[in-house]
C-alpha cells in the first residue's frame, strides 16, 4: 500500500487528503507536498488523515516540520482524524497538545481558534 | 531458536515488509488481535531507526529482525550493526545530528533528529516490556508481548 495525496482549496484553507501508509519510505512524499504548498503560498493547511492506514514517527516528524513551516508565515496546520489507532500515536508522543485535531474536514476548515 | 528470522538491506522500502512479517508471525503466535497494531508500529519504529543508523553511518550490512515464539510471550529483537559510541547507548541518534549542524527549518536535519527521538518515544509508549541495549557489535531493541495459548487441533 502506497501513499496517496490530493489537495483541494476550501476558502482560505488548503485540504491535503492523505491515504495509505505514512512511514519511513513514503513520508518524504508527504514532506515534499507540504513544502511545495508552503512555497506556493498556502499557509493554512488541513491534513485529512481519515484514509491513513498506518502512521509512524517519521510521519509525525513530517507533520511537525510542516507545522514549523506554516508557523513561520503565521499560518496553521490542522489535522482531521477519528481513528483511535492513529490518535493513540499523537497521544503517546504528546503531540495532541501541538496539533489542533478535528473530527471532520468541515470543522477544521471553519475553525478559527 | 528463533521462529522466524529476517534480514533486510537497510532501505526504507523494506521496513513495511518487516512490519507485515512481524504482525503475521505475532498473530500466529497468539498475540492478542488488539495488540497487533502495536506490534506493527513498534517493529516499524525499531526497523526505521536501525535503517537510519545504518545509512547515516555508512554501514552496508543488513538489519536483523528475530521473531521468537516463547512459552507465554512473543518476543521481537531488532538489531543494528552500528557500534556504540563513547556517548553511550541511545545517544547515537543525537550524535548523527551533532555531525551535521542543525540549520533551522530548511535542511530537514532537525526533522530527522526529531524522528529518531520520537521513534524511541513511540516504542516506549507502546510496549510495556522493552529493552534498548547497545554494544561494540551494534544495538538491539528487544520487545515482547504476552500470548494467549491457542488450542492445537489434532
Amino acid at each position: 500500500m502506497d501513499l496517496s495525496l490530493s489537495t483541494r482549496t476550501v476558502g482560505d484553507r488548503t485540504v491535503v487528503e492523505v491515504g495509505g501508509e505514512i512511514d519511513v519510505y513514503t513520508a518524504p512524499k508527504l514532506r515534499e507536498q507540504l513544502v511545495e504548498l508552503v512555497n506556493d503560498g498556502s499557509y493554512h493547511l488541513v491534513v485529512d488523515m481519515e484514509h491513513v492506514d498506518f502512521l509512524d514517527s517519521t510521519g509525525l516528524g513530517v507533520l511537525v516540520g510542516g507545522l514549523k513551516r506554516v508557523r513561520a508565515h503565521e499560518g496553521s496546520l490542522r489535522l482531521v482524524c477519528n481513528q483511535e489507532r492513529i490518535l493513540k500515536i499523537f497521544r503517546i508522543t504528546g503531540l495532541t497538545k501541538v496539533f489542533p485535531i478535528h473530527t471532520t474536514v468541515d470543522e477544521a476548515v471553519n475553525a478559527t481558534d | 531458536m528463533a521462529t522466524v528470522e529476517l534480514r533486510f538491506s537497510a532501505l526504507p522500502e523494506h521496513v513495511r515488509t518487516a512490519r507485515l512479517v512481524a504482525a503475521a508471525v505475532a498473530r500466529r503466535a497468539g498475540v492478542d488481535e488488539a495488540a497487533l497494531d502495536e506490534v506493527r508500529l513498534a517493529v516499524g519504529e525499531a526497523c526505521s531507526r536501525a535503517v537510519g543508523l545504518h545509512r547515516s553511518n555508512g554501514v552496508d550490512m543488513p538489519v536483523r529482525v528475530v521473531l521468537t515464539e516463547e512459552e507465554k510471550k512473543f518476543s521481537i529483537e531488532v538489531g543494528d550493526e552500528v557500534p556504540e559510541t563513547p556517548s553511550g547507548p541511545g545517544a547515537r541518534t543525537a550524535d548523527e545530528a551533532a555531525g551535521h549542524p542543525v540549520a533551522s527549518g530548511e535542511s530537514g536535519t532537525e526533522e530527522a533528529e526529531d524522528e529518531g527521538t520520537m521513534g524511541l518515544a513511540v516504542i516506549s509508549g507502546l510496549v510495556d516490556d522493552v529493552e534498548v541495549t547497545s554494544g561494540p557489535g551494534g544495538g538491539t531493541i528487544r520487545m515482547s508481548w504476552p500470548t494467549t495459548p491457542t488450542v492445537e487441533l489434532p
